[in-house]
């Protein structure tokens, strides 16, 4: 096991150093310049040469791309463009923002669909079944804006349960920003889980050794409960856990229409001021967090199935 | 001879594209204590669907047992309740499948679904469970059981775990085991040691067995009685000495023919056409479009069961004096 996870990470520099490229050349072909930005269209040339050279713009395409390099190594982006904050710290700074509202609803909207779907999947065929079916693809098919502008108007403005927009860092304050987006988050993926477990449980109903268990004496709860459960865990456990690292950097929508300074409010902002060294170290940290969670489920694996020796 | 389990006029069918399927339709026979019955018949003639019947494993929608009776121990199964059916399930009548690879779950140990079975049907201590379970895994005949109690399905070959699903059915001593083609997913060699093991356990543990299967040849080696069925239906059914000696119905001659034969070198003799479908039954013998001998009156009134020698039934025009001659 041990092995096996220090051989995945091995792997995972090459990988890196893929996504570098790509990253690099992605940015070098349609950037642009961002001196043009920053100084505006009435800069003298002499002034775009020394803000080029503070930015190693002059430096060669190469010397650059070692620079990038260098910069994933020791995790520091340097200065964002448009804020001059350094990035390192706007990120450190925006994660606990974006954890405050992306862990309690990550974890409720998992627990509900799970629950619920082992429901459904106990009263299959059932009107109970089919009622659920329905409201999930009613909710999958509204757009999560409907979902944020009702919920800011009525819940927000006209009842005033919630505050419209916002973020108190207070360890305790903050949750009263946050339960409006968490809310939200729960709705617009509960339906999409929802059926999502279910089909995982429907799955197994089928099995032959379902009918072994049935054939044994076994309940109907029992069956479902220790046998098809621990089964339908294996694709539940993938789908759940590769979202895990996600939860750092947030939701864009929600952050941003709530004002929570997380990162996905970060990325948004950045991406809007063509800020690229914000934008860069936020997809290199997003693909660092993607080879994280396919190795969190691969180690997982092993735990639910004994078949997956890993070695 | 004790008569242990009867079935009488069982009627199951299956709600299908384009009506309803009658896949067993007025099924009848006895099971008898420390005795085998074997039940012979090709793919879709309803023998799967006669044994889920009698554990009422019947997937339910589509399927639905629509008639008849299925006497226990005094008992008519088909009227008990879901609780008193899962006291039966397993304890006193258990089931093995043809599919030794995929009966098993796989993410539990075989150790701990064995003894789920026991400690379901006995009142007994995990630790006395255990001791059970390693027992049972000892009389199949699998090595170093106190090892293997712990292992997963997918550490074990297919014989093996055809032994552990056996061990299964069994660990809880009951009446009447039913196994549905259990060797039919399995090598030659592997399926000669499980009918042998079948056997032998069956001649200790003093139960009725129910041997379904589509191969004459593990009949005439296990069976005490035959039932022969085709679409649904019995055409023929008698000890088996009787039937292999004295085949009477023209299906069950096709099926004894087309064995193939070391000592005869020819071709291997098949049976001409394809099974009705049950959505569409013809008018009449449902095998009268593949026999060889069909005329008018197989097309009139369909066939019923008649006594045409010591136990031996058959469903049948054939021997009726008023039939000779008209071919």
């Amino acid at each position: 096991m041990t092995t096996y996870l220090v051989r995945r990470l091995i792997y995972t520099v090459p990988i890196l150093f893929g996504v570098a490229i790509i990253i690099f050349s992605l940015f070098n072909l349609v950037g642009g310049d961002p001196t043009y930005q920053m100084l505006g269209k009435h800069a003298t040339p002499a002034q775009i040469a020394e803000l080029r050279h503070e930015l190693g713009l002059d430096r060669t395409k190469l010397q650059q791309f070692g620079d990038y390099l260098g910069q994933m190594v020791t995790f520091d982006f340097g200065r964002s463009y448009s804020t001059k904050q350094k990035i390192s710290e706007m990120i450190w700074s925006g994660i606990p923002p974006s954890l405050s509202l992306a862990i309690p609803a990550f974890i409720v909207e998992t627990l509900l669909a799970l629950i619920i779907a082992m429901l459904v999947a106990y009263f299959r065929g059932s009107l109970f079944d089919r009622i659920v079916v329905v409201g999930c693809v009613m909710g999958m098919s509204v757009s999560a804006l409907a979902y944020i502008l009702f919920g800011q108007y009525v819940f927000a403005y006209l009842f005033g349960f919630f505050p419209i927009s916002g973020y108190d860092p207070d360890p305790i304050l903050r949750f009263k920003y946050v339960a409006l987006p968490a809310l939200i988050w729960v709705t617009v993926s509960l339906g999409i889980n929802v059926r999502v477990f279910r089909t995982f449980m429907l799955d197994e109903v089928g099995q032959d050794y379902v009918r072994t268990a049935r054939a044994k004496g076994l309940s109907e709860s029992s069956t479902l409960f220790k046998h098809i459960l621990k089964n339908a865990m294996i694709p539940v456990i993938t789908y759940v856990v590769i979202q895990i690292p996600f939860l750092i950097t947030g939701s864009f929508l929600l952050e941003s229409f709530f004002g929570i300074p997380g990162l996905g409010s970060i990325t948004i902002d950045a991406i809007h001021n063509s800020d690229f060294p914000v934008i860069k170290a936020m997809t290199t940290i997003e693909t660092l967090l993607f080879i994280f969670g396919n190795l969190l489920t691969d180690a997982l694996y092993s735990v639910v199935d004994p078949r997956v020796r890993l070695k | 001879m004790e008569k242990i389990l009867e079935v009488k006029n069982l009627r199951t069918r299956f709600r299908a594209e384009g009506g309803i399927a009658t896949a067993v339709d007025g099924v009848s026979f006895d099971v008898y204590k420390g005795r085998t019955l074997g039940i012979v018949g090709e793919s879709g003639c309803g023998k799967s669907v006669t044994s889920l019947s009698i554990m009422r494993l019947i997937p339910d929608p589509p399927g639905e047992i629509s008639g008849g009776e299925i006497i226990y121990k005094g008992r008519d199964l088909l009227k008990l309740s879901i609780p008193e059916m899962r006291a039966i399930r397993g304890n006193e009548i258990s089931m093995i499948f043809q599919e030794p690879m995929t009966s098993l779950n796989p993410v539990f140990t075989i150790g701990d679904q064995i003894r789920e079975a026991i400690l379901l049907h006995q009142k007994t201590s995990r630790a006395a469970a255990k001791a059970k379970t390693i027992e049972m895994l000892k009389l199949v005949g699998i090595p170093v059981p106190e090892k293997r109690f712990d292992e997963y399905p997918h550490q074990l070959s297919g014989g093996m775990r055809q032994r552990v699903m056996i061990a299964m059915a069994l660990s809880c001593n009951p009446q009447v085991l039913i196994a549905d083609e259990p060797t039919t997913a399995l090598d030659v060699t592997i399926q000669a040691q499980i009918l042998e093991l079948m056997k032998k356990i069956r001649e200790t543990l003093g139960m009725a067995m129910i041997l379904i299967t589509h191969d004459l040849g593990i009949i005439a080696e296990t069976a005490d009685e035959v039932l022969v069925m085709y679409a649904g239906k019995v055409v023929e059914k008698g000890p088996v000495k009787e039937i292999f000696a004295n085949p009477l119905h023209p299906y069950t001659r096709g099926l004894l023919n087309s064995l193939p034969s070391l000592e005869k070198k020819k071709r291997l003799e098949t049976i001409a056409g394809i099974v009705p479908s049950l959505l569409d039954l013809p008018k009449g013998c449902r095998f009268q479009a593949r026999c060889p001998y069909a005329f008018e009156i197989c097309r009139g009134e369909e066939p019923a069961l008649r006594e045409v020698g010591p136990a031996h039934w058959i469903a049948c025009y054939k021997d009726l004096p008023r039939f000779e001659g008209k071919k």
